[in-house]
């Protein structure tokens, strides 16, 4: 009971400043690529002023405020969910009532509630803080979940929006679509023959008085540039994996029935058809890998690095155990 | 001299500090009861509609429809303060939830008025309001518990006086008629 909340606190800071060097670290990569791409211009002996540093860095730093302000209707924009509002059906009344429950249990105010129209169970949540939360879950999840395992689900939602972890979440995907749109842009330009790395001309003049130095700095920013949504990529799977078994326990801790989750994770996994509504840039967010992945299922250094989420194995037994060690401290009470 | 001053300051740093974690806990306790009284109000406003919607399709279960709208009147007439008044509130809301748990089995017990009209929202409902209130209730205990292990712990209890921490009473399930309602459930089969 206290584990998961006594440093509830502690979870909140850190997700608090690991955002913000997220976004300090997502504005200095892209003034490195700016400015040293100017530097390699200006060793050229073009232009004096360093214009792609500057307008790149304000770019960044536009993109970034925009990317956190705008993340969580991103996210859920790009999944195609609706918002549930007025319910229609059973299942849905049934849900709204679980999430108040829920958000009852957890002590946060009640997210709002989307509903994404795919039939592979899957859930996640976005959203910036409690106040301003987003709990989304697909039509699969309703059609296959009992009401306990629903409340299971959802408490393990909540837990990403108490301890702050959906802001973290969030502006990544955010970030990780922002990367991507400016490489496959980027690549257009390439493609279309702009030629902004002064390919051709600069490479003789180069070998002439750039010397090694130069060769080496053009390499690393080129790099630069092809690596960028691969390290925003690599950093999504290494914020996600630890925070499932924490959330984990903290739905267990809301709903006192961590056996509900279990059973409700061996469904998910057991309907393990990729959820294709969801995309690669918020895989992260998801109760369960959405892209049915391999890695996920192992572990080993390949699955730690490559992975959004860790093993369901490993996640339901934990879960059993928490249930186990329940049932055995309820049976000595009654006896 | 230094040595000293150092250690007075550190000392008062951490009492500001112990200060401030007892009184921010104590508003949650007291904030956490306060969500039991939103949602037992909740379930006093939603009776009686739930009774209308269910009286016509129910003519066979009179008495524990009756027990129900007796036991949320009993309830609602609970308006005690002072040191008296959790128990009496509890007391009335445990019998108020022992009633409402025996409709609920006799629902289940029944496979056709489930299919009639809206008994099946009536019931999804009723599990949600019982639901709601247990879970208001888990919070404010372990609230309440964090706020008490807190204030009787070393070194924080050398504040707690200052900060006019008293234990905060747990809510509990005392009635024997709650306790054994499962088994109606049982019977029923």
């Amino acid at each position: 009971m206290t584990s998961p909340d006594g440093n509830l606190f502690q979870q909140q800071e850190a997700n608090r400043r690991r955002t913000t060097w997220l976004v300090i670290g997502f504005v200095l990569f892209f003034a490195w690529l700016g400015f040293g791409g100017d530097f390699l211009w200006a060793l050229e002996g073009r232009h004096p002023f360093p214009w792609l540093g500057v307008i790149l860095t304000v770019v960044a730093i536009i993109g970034v405020r925009y990317a956190y302000k705008t993340g969580p209707q991103k996210v859920l924009w790009a999944t195609g969910a609706h918002e549930l509002i007025d319910p229609q059906t059973d299942a849905e009344r049934q849900l709204i009532n679980v999430v108040d429950e829920m958000a009852i249990a957890a002590g946060v105010p009640r997210p709002r509630i989307w509903v994404v129209p795919d039939d592979d169970p899957n859930a996640f949540a976005t959203g910036h803080d409690p106040t301003d939360a987003h709990l989304a879950v697909t039509q699969g999840l309703l059609k296959l979940c009992s009401r306990d395992e629903l409340q299971g689900v959802i408490a393990h939602e909540l837990g990403h929006v108490k301890n702050l972890d959906v802001r973290l979440m969030t502006t990544l995907a955010a970030l990780v679509g922002a990367v991507l749109l400016v490489r496959d842009g980027m690549g257009r330009m390439m493609r279309g023959g702009i030629p902004i790395k002064g390919g051709g001309g600069g490479g003789s003049r180069k070998g002439k008085d750039g010397g090694p130095l130069l060769a080496v700095l053009l390499a690393l920013w080129i790099v630069s540039w092809i690596i960028a949504p691969l390290v925003t990529q690599l950093l999504a799977f290494a914020v996600s994996r630890r925070r499932e078994y924490l959330a984990d326990a903290m739905s267990a801790q809301f709903t006192r029935n961590p056996l509900a989750l279990a059973s409700a994770l061996e469904k998910i996994e057991a309907a393990a058809a990729p959820t294709t509504s969801i995309k690669r840039g918020a895989a992260h967010l998801c109760i369960a890998d959405p892209l049915g992945r391999r890695f996920t299922s192992r572990e080993g250094w390949l699955a730690d690095t490559f992975a959004t989420h860790p093993p369901m194995s490993m996640r339901i037994s934990r879960l059993k155990g928490m249930g186990y060690a329940q049932l055995k401290k309820e049976g000595g009470l009654t006896v | 001299m230094w040595l000293l001053l150092i250690v007075v300051v550190i000392a008062g740093l951490w009492m500001v500090g112990a200060y401030n974690g007892l009184i921010s806990l104590k508003n949650q306790t007291v904030n956490a009861f306060k969500q039991i009284d939103v949602q037992l109000k909740r379930r006093h406003d939603l009776i009686p509609n739930l009774v209308n919607a269910v009286k016509g399709a129910m003519n066979f279960e009179r008495s524990t429809l009756e027990a129900v709208v007796q036991a949320r009147n009993q309830a609602v007439k609970v308006n005690a303060s002072g040191p008296e008044a959790m128990k009496q509130i509890s007391q009335a809301e445990n019998a108020l939830s022992g009633a409402l748990t025996r409709l609920l089995a006799v629902v289940e017990r029944y496979p056709d008025l489930k299919a009639t009209g809206n008994i099946g929202q009536l019931q999804e409902e009723l599990t949600s309001t019982e639901n709601r209130i247990a879970f208001a209730r888990q919070l404010y205990n372990d609230t309440a518990t964090q706020y008490n292990t807190k204030q009787q712990q070393f070194p924080t209890t050398l504040v707690a006086g200052i900060a006019n921490a008293a234990p905060a009473d747990l809510w509990e399930i005392e009635e024997q008629a709650e306790r054994a309602v499962p088994q109606v459930d049982l019977s029923g089969r």
